[in-house]
């Protein structure tokens, strides 16, 4: 992404440089790096840049906005700005202030649903909330009779089982047991659970085409510096074609996460086109983060199967984001619906619509 | 950043979707008319002269040259467009795309200025099929090994020698082609090629066809013997065709013709599980669209870079490299797909005859033009590996 011409992330990017520094925070081991960090974001007002003005925010682009997951995916960056910046955005929609502190959205996963009474209390379980442990706040899109809510829940109302996802962030199940929401109102017309499922979606793909970004980077110059059999392994060929798949598929990452984020910064709406883009993006992502990841692996050696290193940073993260707001198995499936229904002689004008 | 890759995702604008729209007009008018059968990609005869003129009178071949030449100085990104629709509606562009694409270009950039105004405008109205004289027997990855020799005589040069694979050179009007002119050097292994126009279907060029194990008969073996090609034909410096070559890499490397060149299995197939598809089916076509829709944002992005002035040498390496690796698992991923197709579908034994042509041409997109080993030497050049 434009990281030079864009103040938002060069913002961003200076603070993960002086608070986030990868090799840094990994020998902290009483992550003792976070406060500091997270402070620093929020006095950048960069948690809420998806939040306009007068409902709390700093109000900068989406476009804006994606650019910054992308950096934060080149530091792996492990503090709630992600999702903080998605619950403000889901909040946004429906005209709710966000306060301040963390916050993470519910549902992330496209199975899990929760549900609006009568009474306007909220129930239902969400898995694999990332973050939910650590929120203050969850924006919630919620279903009644009516159509969708969204709803801001004081975290402290529903009822919290913590997990670690694979790259040991916070993934927890959040059960909402008859919660009365802070606020709550319509959805807009014609935005539902899916929709935040793509967003959701391709805020993680621009992560891991970050993490992705790091790990060839890290990659290629440990191949110039490493020995073996009195060479630089960066000579050796195997190594040298391994790390130009590394490159194509973190080429292809960031290629398809950029573009679904440039479809979605500029769509009118949610059609088949922003579909096909934001799904495409989730799913060859994904794929990225299993291949890449190893080819990354396997040019470290035993070195990068340490916690010591920086490495599983990157890679293990890129593998747990995978899992949220839909899996590539989950995305395929729809997208594969989505191309059987228009038919066979609609597909190429899809494909070709940009 | 060590390596600083990047695919912006351009948009591609208002005017090529008019154009689009032009085109697959076009392209429908000449299905009705019988030109070729979308759904037939293994016709015996790919060559189509007639609908190569016509092409050409639409104003689709050499759009992006200078008017002086025929072209049109159109974008890169219209270019793209039509060369995109033309390949999945599969029309028979053999005549003319290796022209369009690759020749004009280098004649533009080293031909002296009477032969680009002989030759060029004859391009653009699709009248001539070009042919690239780059392999020989002994000389394939390595292209530096040629042999085939230009010995200087009067006027001229001759040719004495045989290139090999040579697509099209049984219907091409002219190859551009790298002759040995001297030894390499010590220093420099490169040193020593020269690139020629050379004007085929004269007397000391014999052209001997080679099957293919598609069964079609596409590529050739061209022996020189004591082929006379005058001064005037010399394209760029005498000796120096390697510092020539890079650039013309970037414009082949990344089209949509090298991911697309199996498509049209995949859109058989769509038909074939119909409108309702089981978990299986719809996963695997989900999987295979999402590569397809990256890729096609890949090679898009290239296009943009190339409109730009920009030499995008690793990044078009990066397109083919993937690209092609896809359209060749392709087929077989559709085939592990079609093995759960109804007996009763309509288009099942389209699907199957199409498979069979598909999965037989599969083995050569990762050869031609550059083998996936060779490329991904170009792109660890470019990561600072070597
Ligand atoms: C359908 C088709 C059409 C073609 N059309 C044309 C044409 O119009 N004009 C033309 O000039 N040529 C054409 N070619 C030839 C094509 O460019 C060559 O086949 C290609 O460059 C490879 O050369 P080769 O076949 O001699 O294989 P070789 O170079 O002998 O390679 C054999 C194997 O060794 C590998 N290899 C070679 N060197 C290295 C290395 N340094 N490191 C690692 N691996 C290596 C290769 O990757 C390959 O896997 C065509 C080929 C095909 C299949």
């Amino acid at each position: 992404m434009a990281e030079s011409d864009n103040i938002v992330v060069e913002t961003a990017e200076k603070i993960f440089a002086d608070l986030a520094d990868p090799q840094t925070i990994n020998n902290d081991k009483k992550n003792s790096w976070q406060a500091p960090l997270w402070q620093a974001l929020s006095e950048a007002g960069l948690p809420l840049s998806w939040v306009p003005d007068d409902l709390g925010g700093s109000g900068a682009s989406l476009a804006d906005g994606f650019a910054l997951l992308n950096a934060a995916g080149r530091f792996a960056i492990a503090v709630p700005l992600a999702e903080t910046m998605l619950a403000g955005w889901l909040l946004a929609q429906a005209k709710i202030a966000s306060p301040e502190g963390e916050m993470t959205v519910l549902p992330a996963s496209p199975k899990d649903r929760i549900t609006l009474d009568a009474d306007g209390s909220l129930s239902g379980r969400a898995r694999g909330v990332p973050y939910a442990k650590a929120a203050k706040h969850f924006a919630v899109l919620a279903h009644g009779k009516d159509g969708a809510v969204i709803a801001l829940v004081d975290a402290g109302k529903g009822r919290i089982e913590s997990g670690l996802n694979v790259g040991y962030d916070h993934s927890d199940t959040v059960t909402l047991d008859k919660v009365q929401p802070v606020t709550l109102k319509p959805a807009p017309d014609g935005f539902d659970q899916t929709t935040l499922m793509l967003v959701g979606g391709v805020a993680r793909s621009l992560q891991i085409a970050g993490a992705l970004e790091s790990m060839l980077d890290i990659s290629v110059r440990y191949s110039n510096e490493r020995v073996a059999f009195e060479k630089k392994i960066s000579k050796f060929q195997a190594v040298q074609h391994n790390l130009a798949r590394l490159a194509g598929e973190s080429a292809a990452a960031l290629a398809a996460a950029t573009s679904a984020a440039d479809a979605i910064a500029n769509a009118t709406g949610f059609n088949d086109e922003v579909y096909l883009e934001a799904a495409s993006a989730k799913i060859r992502c994904a794929e990225a983060a299993e291949k890449g990841g190893a080819i990354a692996h396997q040019v470290h050696g035993a070195i990068g199967f340490t916690l010591e290193h920086i490495l599983h940073r990157y890679s293990l993260r890129a593998l747990a984001w995978r899992d949220d707001f839909g899996s590539e198995s989950h995305w395929a499936v729809e997208l594969g619906k989505l191309v059987a229904t228009r038919g066979a002689d609609e597909l190429w004008p899809l494909v070709a619509s940009r | 950043m060590t390596a600083a890759l990047r695919f912006d995702p351009i948009r591609l604008p208002e005017k090529c979707e008019q154009l689009r729209k032009e085109v697959r007009a076009f392209l429908a008018e000449e299905i009705a008319a019988g030109t070729f059968d979308p759904h037939k990609p293994n016709r015996e005869d790919t060559d189509a002269p007639e609908f190569s003129r016509r092409v050409g009178a639409k104003g689709w071949l050499g759009m992006t040259w200078p008017k002086k030449y025929g072209g049109q100085e159109r974008s890169f990104l219209e270019r793209y467009v039509v060369t995109e629709e033309m390949r999945v509606a599969n029309a028979p562009t053999r005549r003319f795309f290796v022209a369009d694409r690759q020749s004009g270009p280098v004649l533009i950039k080293y031909a002296p200025e009477h032969i680009k105004m002989d030759i060029l405008p004859r391009i653009c109205r699709g009248e001539i099929c070009f042919a690239i004289g780059m392999s020989e027997p002994n000389s394939g990855s390595d292209l530096f090994a040629a042999k085939t020799r230009a010995t200087k005589t009067d006027g001229g040069y001759l040719i004495n020698g045989t290139k090999i694979w040579t697509s099209s050179a049984h219907i091409a009007d002219y190859m551009i082609a790298i002759f040995r002119t001297s030894q390499p050097t010590k220093e420099n292994r490169r040193h020593g090629l020269t690139q020629f126009l050379v004007k085929m279907k004269q007397p000391g060029i014999q052209v001997n066809p080679i099957g293919q194990i598609t069964g079609q008969y596409e590529f050739n073996e061209v022996v020189f013997t004591d082929f006379f090609v005058p001064d005037d034909h010399v394209l760029g410096e005498v000796d120096g065709a390697w510092k020539q070559a890079t650039s013309e890499l970037a414009y082949e490397r990344s089209g949509p013709e090298r991911f697309l060149e199996t498509y049209y299995v995949l859109t058989e197939l769509v038909r074939a599980v119909g409108s309702n598809p089981d978990t299986r089916s719809a996963e695997g076509i989900g999987r295979l669209v999402a590569q397809l829709h990256t890729m096609r944002r890949m090679s898009v992005s290239v296009a943009g870079m190339l409109q730009a002035g920009k030499e995008p040498v690793v990044e078009a390496s990066i397109v083919k490299d993937i690209g092609t690796v896809w359209e060749q698992q392709l087929p077989h991923r559709v085939r592990d797909l079609a093995a759960f197709v109804e007996e009763t579908a309509t288009n099942r034994e389209t699907l199957e005859r199409q498979l069979d042509f598909a999965i037989k041409t599969a083995p050569k997109l990762t050869i031609q033009g550059g083998t996936t080993e060779v490329l991904r030497g170009i792109i660890a050049r470019g990561l600072g590996l070597r």
